[in-house]
């Protein structure tokens, strides 16, 4: 058996006929985009993923590696993105080895929106897909009932109206790299600053002619958090306990391999 | 035909589906506005030094048909007030008709006092938070621009839900995606307004205009824009759309593998 | 009513016939209410009240505007605020908000002007909570909080559910981040869970009691629960607006928050 696993079905549709909510999926509410110039080719994304109006993952990855020289931007249920980019991914790679030829871009454009016309959109991806192979530079859309859109800059996610706006009145044909990194980074930033759905730090990749792909991660981090003005440390034994039960380094050194950590141990560690 | 009198001549479900009585309920609710009819879509206004620019277009719409193409949604009040209407048509026509009337009354009043701005907003959006407590909403989103009574440029909205709230650039609509983010990239919210000139207000809302003729399909690219200064009110009812690029189109061919 | 094979004759044979007069009922389209997000925020000190709330208004994943106040000077005066001794904070829907602020500041100042002193904080209270019950069965859809000082000069805090139940509480946190805040102020304030290290053996040990805190700590734990707040709620952030309340009077800080 291959695909997907549909065996509690009739169990969930009975829960859910009784009240019981569908469980909350991390959804990528996002801003994402690409564009072309002369060269090759940019896309972008901020780095908020939310469930509901709770902020999931402050600095999430949403640019997926398909191949050496294709890249996607997902939005939409961030479980799907994962999964549909790295399904594409593994059969791009396959299909590369057996033709012995470069992936392209249109192939693996076609084979997501084959994936996701199949699913009738209950796989909830978005996605921007852009990349050079020996054909030229490639950019489109997917969305995720099977449509797909070929343009020089696109949008999508939550903030694409923002991000579109920021388009349609900087844009210009025949833009140079830096150009369109910036383009496409004031894009992202009008999608964090003004979609709720979108927020922290813009990720951008460059996929040129020619030279290896620059995934830059974080390229733009325009709302690091201040420092907070108490100090939340509480000193020990301020937990309560009923028993304790103390193990040793020496009792687990029988069962694992045991290494000594650098600095105070008595000090928690402390999300940063 | 069959032994039931009642069922002669009446058609049967099962040839012409179920009957549908809808028409024939005169009791329920009663029906008030519950969906706008002729809709007019953003407005976008921002503040400047020494005044305020607002711009909508000229388009009424009738669902998805573009129905009245020289429909002016920005109303003149008094000699330094301008509301822009966005949502049901009828509804602005009604509330046009009170501000008229008022504006008649405090004209023939005797106590020297002149409405701005801030008051005009403060009446409309009482007056719509009356009507949505009432359950008989008017379906607009408006913008007032003008003066506060120390004389600096005012800009405010209110809904049909009597929300209110105001901000150095306000849009309605589809506006509020695709042109508060233009406007808040050009004149931030810490911006002083001292900073932003007359030209530079005008011009980006121009550009907001442009860009929502390009995406919003209920748009027109034939629009009024006014300026309300200490000098009085400047407005033009009959803009177009300058300078429109369609440079990208050239290189598109399908949506996939087409490429000639 | 004639039935055949015990059923109801027209589903029997398939004619609209009970349809006709028992139409399905229509639902109403038109939802009086919608949610302007934030957050607000209050602590009360052994001299001082402190309430805050975030300055950023919402609608769906849009922000309206990044400067719209959610904490209200009540019965001072009009425009400035000034000599009021009752601070009101409102989140949920701003227009109910709006209206509530408007009502509780008419009320305090009819008080002061038929009884010729100042409404005390305990009536004001009370009053609130009739004027919320007043409108039991369609609300003012709003999550209140009204601070100042005691008869014997202690800080006072009242916080309010929808329909008017209410209690004086030492710190309460409302809106979408509520249950984000709360359990902080729980923990620092009232220090729940938290016990005096060494003081006993299983059930023996102490739990470290609370006491009023100084206002340097107080307007400290506001910033950070904010600034946290911010991190993980989209809707909370831009701005935050803080007013204290000392025998000398109230006092308004506005601290930046960040915007995306």
């Amino acid at each position: 058996m291959t695909g997907f696993d549909f065996s509690n079905y009739n169990r969930n549709a009975a829960l859910h006929a009784k009240g019981v909510p569908l469980p909350k999926a991390t959804s990528t509410g996002t801003t994402i985009v690409g564009c072309i110039y002369d060269n090759g080719v940019v896309i972008a994304a901020d780095t908020r993923a939310t469930s509901g109006p709770i902020v999931a993952d402050k600095n999430c990855e949403k640019l997926h590696y398909i191949a050496p020289k294709i890249w996607c931007a997902g939005a939409g249920t961030a479980a799907d993105t994962e999964f549909t980019t790295a399904l594409i991914s593994s059969n791009i790679e396959l299909h590369a080895l057996s033709t012995g030829r470069p992936p392209r871009v249109i192939t693996c454009m076609t084979m997501l929106k084959q994936h996701l016309f199949r699913y009738q959109g209950h796989i909830g991806a978005y996605l921007v897909v852009a990349g050079v192979d020996p054909t030229g530079i490639g950019l489109f859309t997917v969305h995720a009932h099977g449509s797909t859109d070929k343009l020089p800059y696109v949008t999508m996610g939550s903030g694409s109206l923002a991000a579109m706006s920021v388009f349609e009145s900087m844009w210009k044909p025949n833009l140079d790299r830096d150009g369109a990194v910036a383009l496409c980074a004031e894009a992202i930033k009008a999608g964090i600053f003004n979609d709720l759905g979108s927020g922290s730090n813009v990720d951008v990749c460059v996929i040129e002619k020619d030279k290896p792909t620059q995934l830059l991660r974080n390229y733009i981090k325009p709302n690091e958090r201040g420092e907070k003005e108490r100090n939340y440390r509480f000193p020990k034994g301020t937990t309560a306990y009923l028993n304790q039960k103390i193990i040793s380094k020496e009792d687990m050194r029988k069962y694992v391999s045991v290494e000594e950590a650098s600095g105070d141990p008595n000090l928690m560690e402390v999300d940063i | 035909m069959n032994h039931f009198p009642e069922a002669w001549g009446r058609p049967r479900d099962d040839v012409y589906g179920a009957y549908n009585p809808l028409y024939l309920q005169t009791t329920g609710p009663k029906a008030h506005t519950q969906s706008p009819a002729v809709t007019g879509t953003s407005v976008v206004a921002v503040k400047f030094n020494g005044g305020v620019a607002i711009a909508a277009d000229n388009l009424a719409s009738y669902g998805s048909l573009a129905r009245f193409t020289d429909v002016k949604r920005l109303r003149k009040f008094g000699e330094s007030a301008i509301v822009g209407f966005s949502g049901d048509v009828s509804d602005m026509q009604y509330i046009d008709r009170l501000l008229e009337s008022i504006d008649i009354r405090e004209n023939y009043s005797t106590n020297g006092n002149t409405l701005n701005a801030k008051n005009l907003h403060t009446y409309l959006s009482k007056v719509l938070y009356k009507r949505r407590s009432e359950f008989n909403p008017l379906w607009n989103h408006i913008l007032v621009a003008g003066f506060d009574e120390d004389k600096k440029p005012f800009l405010s909205s209110a809904d049909l839900l009597g929300t209110t709230f105001s901000a150095p650039h306000l849009a309605t609509g589809f506006g509020a995606h695709l042109a508060i983010p233009i406007l808040r990239r050009l004149f931030p919210e810490e911006t002083p307004l001292e900073s932003i000139s007359k030209d530079e207000a005008v011009a980006a809302l121009r550009e907001c205009i442009k860009v929502l003729w390009y995406r919003d399909a209920r748009s027109l690219d034939k629009y009024s824009l006014a300026v309300v200064t200490e000098a009085g009110i400047e407005i033009q009812e009959d803009q177009q759309v300058e300078a429109q690029s369609w440079a990208f189109a050239e290189a598109i061919k399908g949506y996939g593998a087409q490429v000639n | 009513m004639t039935t055949l094979s015990g059923q109801p004759l027209s589903e029997a044979i398939g004619y609209s016939f009970s349809n006709a007069n028992s139409a399905p009922h229509r639902e109403h389209s038109f939802y009086p209410y919608t949610d302007n997000g934030g957050s607000t925020l209050g602590i009360t000190g052994s001299d001082f009240a402190i309430l805050a709330g975030d300055t950023r208004s919402v609608a769906g994943y849009n922000i309206n505007s990044r400067y719209v106040p959610k904490v209200f000077k009540i019965g001072g005066d009009d425009e400035t605020g000034d000599g009021a001794h009752i601070v009101l904070s409102v989140v949920g829907f701003a227009a109910d908000g709006q209206a509530l602020k408007e009502r509780l500041d008419a009320v305090v100042k009819m008080y002061k002007y038929q009884h010729g002193k100042p409404m005390s904080v305990r009536a004001c209270a009370q009053r609130l909570s009739t004027i919320l019950y007043q409108k039991r069965f369609f609300p003012y859809y709003v999550h209140a909080i009204l601070a100042g000082l005691d008869e014997e000069g202690k800080g006072a805090l009242y916080s309010y559910d929808p329909v008017g139940s209410y209690e004086r509480e030492q710190c309460r946190a409302a809106g979408s981040a509520a249950s984000l805040i709360m359990p902080f102020l729980d923990n620092q304030v009232n220090f729940k869970n938290q016990y005096i290290p060494g003081s006993g053996e299983g059930h023996a040990l102490e739990p470290k009691k609370a006491e009023p805190l100084p206002r340097e700590t107080v307007e400290q734990l506001v910033r950070d629960a904010f600034t946290s707040a911010v991190e993980r709620h989209i809707e909370v952030g831009d701005g935050l607006q803080m007013m204290v309340i000392t025998r000398s009077g109230v006092e308004e800080i506005y601290y930046p928050l960040k915007k995306d």
